[in-house]
């Protein structure tokens, strides 16, 4: 590299790095000019997020070579790569809840046995207004919204004066405001010379805010491409390997009534603070519902409360007018209610990590059974049929589920519900964590569920989705319902002001 | 004997009482700020307790003691610390295994010197008074005079170990919550994934907190031991350590807390101890040698049930217990 060309400001080569015998990344090259916002595609298990852990010093490669600025350097620990001024946001935020701003931002910087509390605030609240960020340092950051967080993680990166910053999806906990806010910060990085790598599953923000595009597939780079010359079939082709049909349907279906109707439903959680204050709404048969929120406005507290695994404090929940308050989490799946709901760890609630899948979906069965003993093959007639509908991708039913991908998981446990024929199908946040492919198919077994008159509660994340695939949307904001919409009749930019608290009521459509 | 003097007299005592639980609480707020829980406080205890003892008894050196003492008891640490740390062993059952082990060590490596009382230099040190006041000029002034003599028979007729000790609690706090390290150490305790983020070095102040805490501990052995009883006995430690543990709650991880703490459970041990030398009331049950003896865990055991109750207070490093490994997602 002579001086006349500009050198970029990460030069990564020939990067290869294994698991056991998975080969995360294969001879990837990637490189990003210093000004630029780049973006890293790919589906999960591509080799994004190994190759950012190289890059952030996590992972030692098997081979390659790294230059930063021009300089070959070889990351041992994450300490030596914020040493070459690289900083990473994580998806899940690396902040100590129990401490303030300041001190988050300020750990692991400086010498000397004692803080200069002062001069760091100077300096924050410096960089907060070039960057019109507006964080108060001294609060405690278990006093933060998801996007106030994020915000002290892209502070505490700049702070250090970092030249590279890398976002592993970041705009995935935030309304369309705050995301039009991040944006507007990283455009002014940008401005001040600053190289983004942007890792994001949502192609309208990568043309939108990106200059240019590496895709990775199977461990390996597929190209390079520039924002401007690319569409998102191209992109999707790039990641998947082929076209895919990027629509989602929302087949009219006339279905046979009223099914699940809310009044009033109250939850307070342990220290008796509302969860869930005042909701209401009814759901009829062959509709969808979609729920939007930022996480933890009281999808789970509602999807709990459904399920019997929560008693309301107030309200009443009937189901094909009978009041279901009350009874038996057991007695309401007999009725017909199923529910999967995927948190964060998706192993969590729902499935025995441990159990096979034959085993996992016995969980379920084995309560219709008559007599005293378990009937097994009933249970793997099921976990068979079950794998080839969905084509979950296991070595057999007799596979641990915790081997399994997270995709195969959550087609497990959807599998699991859809095949006890319920006629209330709860599902929270189905397509979490999973590729183009999957989610598609898990959006036309939900759509299978509507036309076959199921009433369906779809709690998820991705606006866009929510819009295309539901008829109507309820929008939670800390436990209230701020409005109830047709889907075809708003925006995602109305739905975003109402996930932050503004109710829409000149547009609300009572049903 | 008049009425203040007796208070003072008592004060005193629950001085010197205090000392070990101070020690042992420090050390093990130390550790778990460092997110490790050190159930082994009580082998901790006894491994200084022993081995201290007997570089006393040999060399009649007090500095020699101490020192043999904190080597004997950061052994001890520094094998859990490689255990949960490096081979992220269970902590609790770890530190139970260390309890056992420390103990039968000491009792081992003590044996032969059960009943053995400490030689003249060390007994020299251990009764010193050298911020004893010089009362004489003062003693017939009104009111000055008896507020001056019951601050010097409470807190100013002690050795340097017990200045030392609470001196160190003072330290304690200033390094937790205004020095670089201290914070750097709270954040370990907090979230390591975090403070390995932020360029902190996680296990080297895991393993730093953690031998340090229990060297803490180890020198409130030897403060028993070759200081304040200066006589070797079977299982000198007598439970102390089980305090610490429950102490380290009550107190919340706060070294200038852990005073007040520890000056509690010593008030507490030495009211058992009175008891017991008042005539005739050890035949009443609730008085007898065995309850009083259960009383301190009795304490204990209400003590952390006032404290889990108060939810709004510190709980604790969140991480507390967790073992830490970068490469888990």
């Amino acid at each position: 590299m002579t001086d006349t060309k500009k050198v970029p400001a990460i030069a990564m080569r020939g990067i290869s790095k294994a698991f056991a015998s998975v080969k995360a990344n294969q001879d990837i090259g990637f490189s990003v000019e210093a000004g630029e916002i780049h973006a890293l595609l790919g589906e999960n298990g591509s080799g994004k997020s190994t190759l950012m852990n190289i890059l952030s010093g996590i992972y030692l490669p098997d081979s390659g070579e790294i230059d930063i600025h021009g300089e070959r350097v070889i990351f041992r620990s994450p300490r030596d790569s914020m040493a070459k001024g690289i900083g990473m946001i994580h998806q899940h935020f690396k902040l100590v809840e129990n401490l303030t701003a300041l001190d988050n931002i300020i750990a692991g910087t400086g010498h000397g046995l004692f803080i200069d509390r002062a001069a760091a605030r100077a300096k924050i609240s410096a960089l907060s207004e070039q960057f019109a960020m507006g964080i108060d340092p001294d609060r405690r950051i278990s006093t933060m919204s998801v996007s106030e967080k994020q915000t002290v993680e892209i502070l505490k990166v700049l702070y250090r004066g970092s030249q590279i910053l890398i976002l592993d999806e970041p705009t995935a906990v935030l309304t369309p405001q705050e995301i039009t806010h991040l944006f507007q910060i990283l455009h002014r990085m940008r401005q001040n010379g600053q190289a983004i790598v942007f890792i994001s599953h949502k192609l309208n923000e990568v043309l939108s805010l990106c200059d240019r595009v590496t895709v990775l597939r199977q461990g390996r780079t597929i190209g390079t491409v520039r924002t401007d010359l690319t569409t998102t079939t191209e992109l999707v082709e790039m990641m998947v390997g082929r076209a895919v049909d990027l629509s989602i349907d929302r087949p009219v279906v006339q279905g046979s009534g009223p099914c699940l109707e809310i009044e009033g439903l109250s939850v307070l959680d342990t220290s008796g603070v509302h969860r869930l204050n005042n909701v209401g709404f009814s759901l009829s048969h062959g509709e969808i519902l979609g729920v939007a929120g930022l996480s933890g406005s009281g999808q789970k507290e509602l999807c709990e409360a459904i399920a019997g695994l929560q008693i309301p404090s107030e309200g009443s929940i009937r189901f094909h007018g009978n009041e279901i308050v009350g009874k038996s989490p057991r007695e309401i799946i007999k009725m017909g209610i199923s529910m999967s709901f995927i948190p964060e760890d998706r192993l969590g609630m729902g499935l025995v990590a441990s159990m096979d899948i034959a085993d996992n979906i016995l969980l379920k069965d084995y309560a219709f059974h008559k007599g005293p003993f378990i009937d097994r093959k009933a249970a793997r007639t099921k976990a068979r049929q079950i794998v080839s509908q969905l084509a979950i991708n296991t070595p057999g039913i007799f596979h641990t589920v915790r081997k399994l991908s997270g995709g195969n998981i959550q087609k497990v446990i959807l599998g699991r519900e859809i095949n006890l024929n319920p006629r209330l199908l709860i599902t929270a946040y189905a397509v979490r964590g999973l590729d183009i492919h999957s989610s598609y198919t898990i959006y036309s077994l939900i759509n299978e569920q509507k036309q076959k008159d199921v009433a369906v509660l779809f709690i998820g994340e991705d606006l866009d989705v929510l819009l295309e695939l539901c008829d109507r949307i309820l929008v939670l904001c800390n436990g209230e319902v701020t409005g109830i919409v047709r889907a075809s009749d708003v925006t995602k930019e109305q739905i975003g002001l109402m996930m932050a608290g503004e109710s829409l009521q000149e547009k609300e459509v009572v049903l | 004997m008049d009425i203040s003097l007796m208070i003072a007299l008592f004060v005193a005592s629950a001085v010197r009482m205090a000392v070990p639980l101070l020690l042992g609480t420090l050390g093990e707020s130390l550790t778990e700020r460092a997110g490790n829980l050190n159930l082994g406080v009580e082998g901790l205890m006894m491994m200084g307790a022993a081995t201290g003892f007997i570089a006393a008894y040999h060399t009649d050196n007090i500095a020699l003691a101490i020192l043999v003492g904190m080597l004997g008891s950061g052994f001890g640490a520094l094998l859990y610390a490689i255990l949960t740390i490096t081979f992220r062993t269970k902590q609790d059952v770890t530190g139970l295994a260390l309890t056992i082990f420390g103990t039968g060590f000491a009792n081992t490596l003590g044996k032969s010197l059960a009943n053995q009382n400490t030689p003249p230099a060390i007994r020299e040190f251990a009764q010193a008074t050298p911020l004893h006041l010089p009362l004489e000029p003062v003693a017939s002034l009104p009111v000055l005079g008896p507020v001056l003599a019951f601050i010097d028979t409470a807190f100013l007729q002690h050795n340097w170990f017990v200045y030392l000790t609470f001196a160190a609690a003072v330290v304690g706090w200033i390094y937790l919550f205004r020095t670089r390290e201290g914070l750097h150490l709270r954040m370990v305790g907090e979230n390591p994934a975090a403070a390995d983020a932020s360029g902190i070095r996680v296990i080297a102040a895991k393993y730093v907190h953690v031998v340090i805490g229990g060297i803490l501990c180890g020198l409130g052995g030897v403060y028993i031991s070759v200081v304040n009883v200066g006589t070797y006995l079977e299982n000198i430690v007598a439970g102390r350590g089980w305090i610490v543990v429950a102490l380290v709650i009550f107190i919340r991880w706060d070294p200038l807390k852990a005073i007040a703490g520890s000056l509690l459970f010593g008030a507490l041990e030495i009211v058992g101890f009175r008891i017991q030398h008042i005539e005739g009331l050890s035949s009443i049950p609730v008085f007898s040698q065995y309850a009083i003896d259960m009383y301190p865990y009795l304490m204990t055991i209400i003590v952390l049930v006032i404290t889990y109750a108060r939810k709004k207070a510190y709980q604790g490093p969140a991480a507390l217990g967790v073992p830490y490994f970068r490469e888990d997602r």
